[in-house]
């Protein structure tokens, strides 16, 4: 085993663990997805966000379009503030609906945007004015017993 | 140009009350029987060890007082043959005769090529440059290991048993080189050994080490006459005299009629 | 009679105490040495990549077989539990996420210092024995800087490119096992995967944990061989504290690191 070889091999050995790192990074992990892109800020207001999270996505007919980047407490109106950050290539009207969503019925939650039709766009800082707040199953459950409660004898 | 003198040195008793000098230019033996502290006085002359008391100095440099890199550049003027040669097992002989001109030379590779060859060649073994250690004899492992030590051109070589366990033969070749390099090279040589033929070939003054002291101390001629017991028993090779036979124990009688 | 054993016992705990806080303190103070004379093995890279060689590219064959079949077994078992919740289709960030976060740093490490570790305890161990320590000392070179620093930034620096190959191998295993065997849908696989690990803190972390472990076991391997008595059962025993040490030092690191790191997880 001379000099000469062993170099090799260890250039080699080198290249390719740097390239599973790579690998790892990109085609396991996300990193080319948004982590470069210029991106805007935008807050909405909901009364329950229920499950979501920090760096949940945020997405447009299904296609993600951000992510969450905070969440906070209005100790005013004890509304939950959410601001995400959306990629400057996607511009939403002013009256775009913030929901928030389940993706499937366990799978995480995340924040879907419907664009409506004005033609002035959301900039840099302002916020979305019509939100949906999560579904909570324990309301819809006391909801429906209610409801069924309320509807009464008259069956349906 | 080693001028060492020890006073009381007191490392985990193994050595007590030291008294050397040893005259540049000169092959000095130091013997004594095993785990006598023969290496332990190697080992200070050579810094590894920090004596408790007393001085050890080399060409006027006090041992114990210098820093690390005062240390280093006395070390670099002092060659060293251990016991069974510790060369390098990963390397090949060329690389580790070598080694000390690539430590600490600027020198370029066909120099340092010469050099190797030239220092192979005068124990021998020019002809073994590709070889690798474990190809190696012990006589040659240890005349390679010879040829390190004296890489740099060092002014004092210290020598940890160069002869134990060599065939006749090697013993012959290894104790003329001790003796040859000495004075072509003009350096000192300390040989720490327990052979006493070869030593008394070679010598210009021996040290008798026993139990941490100096027992003795003179010149080849000296050893022949001497009646110190010590020293006849060592050199005649008696089983018993001031160095007992038996380790010390109850009596005998006493430890077989305990049952 | 009996206090006298109880006087002994409590004097030998005492004494292994001593030895054991003595011993930690030297391994600090090693440590540092070995940190200080790395400029050295810097300097000649010649040195490092020879142990880069020693380390990582004889540890390839073992780590990529073992990602590869515990991939495999990641798959079978991922499936087997998962598509019992229906979740089948989370296969592919199931399995990436195990690896990724932990199987891969984690096994990585226990091989390689199983491997690496003890054969670097045991040549430097060796050296110890045959004195070519000392001689190199004689000689006016460091040991810590030629022989000892090399051999520990080879480790740090393999360690991490291992336990990368590792996940790699992993993924590529339960690929394997899931879409080609089982049939769980190739998209859907990659697509979920890559949906559900983030390169922070999911790779990186893994990243971060490797490279702990690197320097934990190359530090274990390269102190236990420089401190190990110079004898051959001082060598073998050094060999298994290295291997013991090490793996125990990866679990615990691991555990430490794993509450720090992923803490923030699952919660707002």
């Amino acid at each position: 085993m001379n000099k000469a070889t062993m170099d090799l091999w260890v250039g080699i050995f080198v290249t390719i663990g740097l390239g599973a790192i790579v690998f790892l990074a990109l085609k396991v992990g996300n990193l080319m997805s948004l982590e470069t892109k210029p991106s805007y800020r935008l807050e909405a207001n909901f009364d329950n966000i229920g499950g979501l999270k920090l760096r949940a996505p945020v997405k447009a007919a299904g296609v993600i379009v951000g992510r969450v980047e905070g969440v906070r407490l209005d100790p005013k109106t004890y509304e939950a503030v959410v601001a995400v950050r959306i990629d400057n290539g996607y511009q939403f009207s002013k009256d775009t609906i913030a929901s928030i969503l389940t993706s499937g019925l366990l799978g995480e939650v995340y924040i879907g945007l419907e664009a409506g039709g004005d033609p002035a766009m959301l900039a840099d800082g302002q916020r979305i004015a019509k939100t949906q707040s999560a579904v909570v199953i324990e309301k819809l459950i006391s909801q429906f017993l209610f409801d069924k409660a309320s509807s009464g004898a008259p069956a349906k | 140009m080693a001028d060492v003198s020890f006073g009381y040195d007191r490392r985990r008793p193994v050595l007590r009350g030291i008294d050397m000098t040893i005259p540049r230019g000169k092959v000095v033996a130091i013997m004594g029987g095993s785990g006598c502290g023969k290496t332990t006085i190697l080992r200070l002359i050579g810094g590894q060890l920090r004596q408790q008391s007393g001085k050890v100095v080399v060409d006027g440099q006090a041992v114990k007082e210098l820093t690390r890199e005062e240390l280093y550049a006395l070390r670099r003027r002092i060659g060293m043959l251990f016991q069974f040669g510790a060369l390098f097992t990963d390397m090949t002989v060329f690389e580790n005769v070598a080694f000390p001109m690539r430590e600490h030379t600027e020198l370029d590779e066909p120099l340092i090529r010469d050099l190797v060859l030239m220092k192979l060649h005068a124990v021998g073994l020019r002809g073994a440059a590709q070889l690798r250690p474990s190809e190696l004899s012990g006589g040659m492992a240890r005349r390679v290991a010879l040829a390190r030590a004296i890489a740099l051109d060092p002014m004092l070589v210290l020598y940890d048993e160069p002869f134990a366990g060599l065939d006749p033969i090697s013993l012959g070749v290894v104790g003329q080189l001790i003796r040859q390099l000495n004075d072509a090279l003009g350096i000192t040589s300390v040989v720490v050994t327990h052979d006493v033929y070869e030593s008394l070939k070679m010598v210009d003054y021996l040290y008798f080490v026993s139990d941490g002291r100096i027992i003795w101390h003179g010149t080849p001629e000296d050893v022949r006459h001497t009646t110190d017991p010590f020293v006849r028993q060592f050199v005649d090779g008696q089983p018993d005299g001031p160095v007992p036979f038996h380790y010390p124990a109850r009596s005998y009688e006493e430890q077989l009629r305990a049952v | 009679m009996p206090s006298n054993s109880i006087a002994r016992g409590v004097r030998r705990v005492g004494n292994g105490t001593i030895r054991a806080i003595s011993r930690a303190g030297f391994a600090a103070r090693f440590f540092l040495a070995v940190l200080y004379h790395s400029p050295a093995a810097f300097h000649r890279l010649q040195l490092t990549a020879r142990e880069i060689y020693f380390a990582g590219v004889l540890s390839l064959v073992v780590i990529m077989v073992s990602g590869l079949f515990v991939g495999m077994v990641l798959g079978l078992q991922g499936y087997d539990a998962l598509n019992k919740y229906g979740a089948g289709d989370s296969l592919g960030i199931f399995v990436g996420l195990s690896l990724v976060r932990e199987l891969g740093p984690v096994v990585a490490g226990l091989l390689f210092a199983s491997r690496a570790g003890s054969a670097v305890t045991a040549e430097i161990g060796l050296m110890k024995t045959t004195e070519q320590l000392s001689a190199m000392e004689m000689m006016a070179v460091d040991p810590l800087a030629r022989i000892v620093a090399p051999r520990f930034w080879g480790g740090v620096i393999a360690m991490p490119l291992l336990a990368a190959l590792f996940s790699v191998m992993g993924v590529f295993g339960a690929y394997l096992v899931g879409v080609r065997l089982i049939g769980v849908d190739n998209g859907t696989f990659w697509g979920n995967m890559q949906a559900g690990i983030e390169f922070w803190p999911d790779v990186t972390n893994g990243i971060i944990k490797s490279v702990v472990f690197g320097v934990a076991v190359s530090l274990i391997a390269v102190f236990e061989g420089y401190d190990a008595n110079p004898t051959a059962e001082g060598v073998s025993a050094a060999t298994t504290r290295t291997v013991v040490g090490g793996s125990l030092a990866i679990l615990a690191l691991d555990f430490v690191l794993t509450v720090f790191m992923f803490r923030g997880l699952g919660t707002v």
